[in-house]
Parts: structure tokens; sequence; C-alpha cells
């Protein structure tokens, strides 16, 4: 099928590119351990402040970094002068978007793993046997985080002042997903189980549907600006 | 819209909010636990109720309508209704934030409602922000359509998970409804009549604001 | 004879500012159009609306039939677009660069065929190198490489023969006449008076938004081209 193929060549593209250049991975990595000394200087000085406010720590964390990321989206279109060339490549423009959200997607959990595994080395998160509901939550979020954030990269790629206007684009729209991850997240980690916040995980599934429905139909209107 | 028929609506406006201000003010009984200062909940509660629904609602529909038909009227109409909506959201907040000084001894609490508007008001920033940081007035027009459709859709999600934040992190004791309380029928009246003054009111803002922008287009021609 | 462009009627605002003000033009099969044009006469702008990239504030403009507004995904795939911009992405060999534009267009080739392309503008020996690595003159002719993998019906040129050296400049006038031969219509835009005129079979020069003049190239001297040129592009003589 042409439009997975053509979503796999952006993906390709990206990833090769970023392989290349390192540049956004090895930000990301140091930026990671920065997070984790901020928080640790500014809560750490209570263990048990800290450790109440860790899920929302990591969520902070991973928004953070996300903004980061994801901001940078569409930042090789316009350094090399290619973004024309998407929208002159004939074909379903959601293709494009697809193959950006799924190198986003990559970058942030790659991150978002670092950041994990850093929480559990230094702040004592106890994950065992909880893993994988774990990273079912992150993987909702994310989701839903980096539909938002590829859409909004695009947008505000031609806007003078975009880094400011990046995160004000998706923050107000993204106060959903972080109650739910939050809440989500503190029920995995203090064991009362995934059931206890199915209703919080449907809101999180159907808000990544939103995003991601609204992401496939508006990007080609955003790709012609 | 015609002059003379914005002029009508202004009046109409001005009539209905007076008449509202009257049975909010003096026909309504003094409300048995909060005393006086619950009347502010008649300025409140239709402006939050217009702002969200109604002002939400028309910018969503508008801006699908401009992404299909690239119809500069459908344009201005989001951005009016995009503006208004911020002003009454913000009389929301404010509003909301006397009520609760005396009730509850803060300027601001993080109560579901007033949290929910203040999320709102702050993506209308967003998208007043978005238009005018973007020199180019289609593509202004054309991001703006896309996060006037987003921003409506994401409004359920809100309401949703801020009020189970709230639930469940608060003894239902102090998260009484709020202003949103309602008892006896001239106190439902005097709702009703402010909320029918703040549709036009609405209306007739919108009304003023895209014949504004029609004109300002029209002067540069 | 229908033509594979038609421009009528085209207008193109920004705010009170009229940058195309009623342009009408046709082009026909196996045809190629020079634009002639002080800067900011419009050229870029007309060629990006034929190529789908700007909207029209007015006009009809059309590419084999379809129009470029309402049915322009249909319309991208008969043309291809060369302009100032490189739309290379520096990270990647040549080689890969081509493979991703030809995939994006949803026309993949193989490794054969990306070669022999980079063989035909003697860059196959740079095939695996970055494009970072490559001067100015070597990636212009990459950009035009794309031409010769995913032949277009119509090709829009953005001062083609700036920047290219003899041999290139030569090999693409070699392209160019091969392509009208097989039916394609070009237009290209310049503002000098180069190799593009032993292309081109007519000449529009563009003055304040409109088509000033349009005439047949042949039967006419560069010098009275240049003369015509300074006449209407450049002001009143």
């Amino acid at each position: 099928m042409s439009f997975g193929r053509r979503a796999y060549v952006v993906l390709w593209k990206d990833v090769l590119i970023e392989c290349r250049s390192k540049e956004a991975l090895n930000a990301l990595v140091f930026f990671s351990l920065l997070l984790l000394f901020l928080f640790q200087f500014a809560l750490g000085g209570d263990r048990d402040h800290l450790t109440a406010a860790l899920p929302g720590l990591l969520w902070l964390g991973f928004i953070l970094a996300g903004l980061l990321a994801l901001g940078r989206s569409f930042l090789i279109e316009r350094e090399n002068d290619c973004w024309e060339g998407l929208l002159l490549a004939p074909g379903d423009k959601s293709a494009i978007y697809l193959g950006k959200l799924a190198g986003n997607l990559l970058l942030m959990f790659a991150v978002e793993a670092l950041v994990l595994l850093l929480f559990v080395v230094f702040f004592n998160v106890d994950v065992a046997g909880v893993l994988p509901a774990l990273v079912a939550v992150i993987g909702l979020g994310t989701v839903g985080l980096a539909a938002l954030g590829t859409l909004f990269a695009g947008m505000t790629a031609h806007v003078r002042a975009r880094e400011l206007l990046f995160p004000v684009l998706v923050l107000p729209l993204q106060v959903p997903l972080l109650l739910g991850t939050v809440r989500a997240t503190e029920a995995v980690l203090s064991r009362e189980g995934l059931a206890a916040v199915g209703h919080w995980l449907a809101l999180l599934g159907a808000a990544d549907v939103i995003f991601l429905v609204a992401g496939f139909l508006t990007f080609e209107f955003i790709l012609e600006g | 819209m015609r002059r003379t028929t914005i002029r009508v609506l202004g009046w109409l406006t001005v009539l209905a909010l007076l008449l509202g201000l009257v049975w909010g003010f003096g026909v309504a009984p003094r409300e048995v636990t909060q005393g006086n200062v619950q009347r502010i909940m008649y300025l409140h509660v239709p402006s939050a109720i217009v702002g969200e629904y109604v002002g939400f609602g028309v910018l969503f529909l508008a801006s699908i309508a401009y992404l299909l038909t690239r119809s500069e009227r459908a344009d201005r109409l989001a951005r009016a209704s995009a503006e208004v909506a911020v002003v009454l959201l913000a009389i929301t907040i404010v509003s909301g934030s006397i009520w609760g000084k005396p009730t509850w001894g803060t300027w601001w609490t993080w109560d579901a409602r007033l949290t929910t508007v203040t999320i709102l008001f702050v993506m209308g920033l967003a998208y007043l922000l978005l238009r005018g940081m973007i020199e180019d007035g289609e593509r202004a027009a054309r991001f703006g359509a896309v996060l006037g459709i987003l921003a409506p859709l994401n409004v359920p999600l809100v309401h949703f998970s801020v009020y189970w934040w709230r639930t469940l992190h608060q003894p239902p004791s102090l998260l009484k409804p709020g202003p949103s309380m309602i008892s006896g029928d001239a106190i439902k009246d005097a709702l009703y009549i402010n909320l029918a003054a703040f549709v036009l009111l609405y209306a007739y803002l919108v009304a003023t604001r895209v014949r504004l922008l029609r004109r300002e287009v029209e002067a540069l021609a | 004879m229908v033509p594979l462009i038609r421009v009528a009627g085209l207008t193109k605002r920004y705010g009170v500012h009229f940058v195309l003000d009623g342009v009408n033009l046709d082009v026909h099969p196996g045809e190629a159009l020079a634009l002639l044009g002080a800067n900011g006469a419009g050229k870029t702008t007309l060629l990006k609306i034929i190529a789908t990239l700007v909207r029209p504030s007015a006009g009809v403009v059309a590419v084999a039939g379809h129009d470029c507004v309402r049915e322009a995904e249909r319309v991208r795939r008969d043309i291809g677009y060369v302009a100032h911009g490189s739309h290379l992405y520096e990270d990647l060999t040549a080689a890969e660069n081509l493979r991703f534009w030809t995939e994006l267009a949803g026309k993949p080739v193989g490794r054969e065929a990306i070669l022999s392309a980079l063989a035909a503008i003697e860059l196959e020996a740079v095939a695996d190198d970055t494009v970072r690595t490559l001067s100015a003159g070597m990636q212009r002719r990459l950009s035009l490489a794309r031409l010769l993998l995913v032949p277009p019906r119509v090709l829009l040129l953005d001062e083609p023969f700036a920047s290219l050296d003899q041999r290139a400049g030569k090999w693409l006038e070699e392209h160019l006449l091969a392509r009208k031969t097989r039916g394609a219509a070009i237009v290209m835009s310049t503002h000098s008076f180069g190799r593009e005129l032993d292309v081109v079979d007519r000449v529009a020069i563009l003055a304040e938004g409109r088509v000033a003049v349009a005439v047949r190239r042949e039967g006419l001297t560069v010098d009275e081209l240049q003369r015509l040129y300074a006449m209407h592009a450049e002001g009143r003589a």
C-alpha cells in the first residue's frame, strides 16, 4: 500500500538523519539528567515529599522533554528548505504526518525509558511486577502528546517565536492527558491496579483517538502553509 | 448583518441585561446560606454557559466551515466568537473569584468548574495568540481553524478529567457544587433571564466584531 | 490543441498589494515559455501558483485540464518544480535523497535507476556522499536530477540556469529539448538572456503583475529581445 510505504520513507529519512547527526538524542539525554538534578534539588530535601510527588514529576519530566523533542519535528525540513518538497510530492499528506509521528514516538519512548530508568535508580521507584502496566500507561499518554506535538510543530514551523508559541498551544490541550496519566501512574505505582483507574484509561484512549484523527485530517492544511 | 439589525440587537441586549439585573438583585430572594454574594451567580453561570458552549461551539463549526469552503466570512465568525468567548470566560473567572472570597475565604480555589473554565480561557487565549503571531492572513485563518477545531473537541475531555480529579482528591464536604446550586423557582427564573440576556450579548458582540473585521478588510482594498 | 497549462485572469494580492493582476497565458504540449521580468515582477509567484504552492486570489489556473486549486493533488502528479530551494537533505547522501523523493512521490525506483540518473549529470561518483560535502553547483545539478527519475509532463523552473556551469548548463539545455519532443510543457523564469533563450519557443515579459508582451522567440535577435525587455520591464523607456 502506497500510503504505508510513503509514511515509512518519511520515518526512514528522519531516523537516518538523526542517527548521523545525533543532535536530538544527545541533547535529550543530557536534558534528562539535568531534570533529575532539578527535581532532586527542588524537592529532595524531604524524602516523603518527593515520593508522593513522583508520578507527577515523572510526567513533568516526560512533558518537558516532549516539548523540546516534538517542537523541532520539522526543523530539518525548514533548515534544508524541503518544506515545499513535502507539499509538492503527490499523494495523501497524512502519510507524512504518520511518518513524522512514528519518528517522534520512537524518540519519545527512548527518552522516556531513560527518564524512567533514572527515576528507578535515583529516586528508588519500585517497578517490580508493574512494569507492563506502567508501560501501557506511558504509551497511552505519549501517543496523545506526540499526536498534538507533531501537528503543532508543523503549525509553528513558520512562526517567528515558535519556541514560545509551541508550548502555549500544546499545554492547554495536554491538561486532560496530564491529569489522567498522573493518576493512572499513581495507581500503578501504589499497586492499586489498572482496574481502579479504568475510567481514566478510557479517557486517555478517547483523547488519543481524537487527537490522532484530528491530526490526520488537518495536517494537509498545515502543510499548505 | 445589517447595521440596523445590529443596533436593534444592541438595544434588546441592554434591555435584557437590565431585566436580568433587576430580577437577580431585586426580585430573586436572598439566598439562605450564602447571602447576597450568591447573586453574583447570575453573572457567573450565564457567562460560563454562553462562553463555553455557544462561544466554543460556534468557533468549532465556523472553523470546520472555513477549512471546507475557505470562506472569509466563516473565518471572521470564528475569530469573533473566540474573542467574545475569551471575554465571557474572563468574566466567569473573575466573578467566580469574587464569589469565592467571602464563601471559601480565598480568591482562588481549584474547584472543578473554575478550573475547567480557566483551561478553556487559556485555550481561547492560545487561539488569539496563534492568530496574532502569524503575519500572513490566510495562513493565520487556516491554522486558527485547525486549533479552532481541536480546542472545542478538548472541552469534554477537560470537563471529565477535571471533575474526576477534584472529586477524587477532595473530601466531599469541601466540594460543594458551588454557585451552581439552584434552589427555588424565583432563583431559576432570574437565572434563565440572565442566560437569555447573555446569549443576546454574545450575539451582539460577535455581530459587531464581524462587521468591524469586514470593514477592516474592505478599507484596505 | 488543448493547452497543457492554462492561466486566465490570474490575480494574486497580498493585502493591498497586487503581485499579479490579470495574467493570461497558455502553454501547449511540446512548448517552452520563458518568463522574463525584473525582480518583484511576479515571475516566482506565477510559477508557484501553477505549481499549486500558492493559491490565487482570483482567476483560473489549470494543468492538463485539472484546476490547480480544486484538484491540487492531481496536478502535483503532472508537474516538476525546481526553484531556489534545493529540496535536498544535507545529512543524506545524493542517492538517499533521490530515493526519498521518488518514494514519497509514490514512484519508487531501484538503485540502478538512481545511479544511472546520477551518471547522466556526472554525479555517480558522489552517489554515497552526503549532500553537505557537495559543492553548490553539484547540489544544483542534484536537484535537477529528480526531474530525470520522475519525468513530469509540465516543468516549472525558477531561474534554472543560474549557478550552473558550462557543462551542466549544456546538459540541462539538451534535457529540456528532449523533454519538449516528448510533449512536455515548460515554463521557466529568468532575468538574463543566456542559454534559456535557445530552448524556448515563446517569451513573455512580466511587468507590474501583467504580461506586458508575449512574442515568438524565433526571428528575434537577442538585442531585439533586450530592447523589448528594457522597454516593458524596466519602466517606460
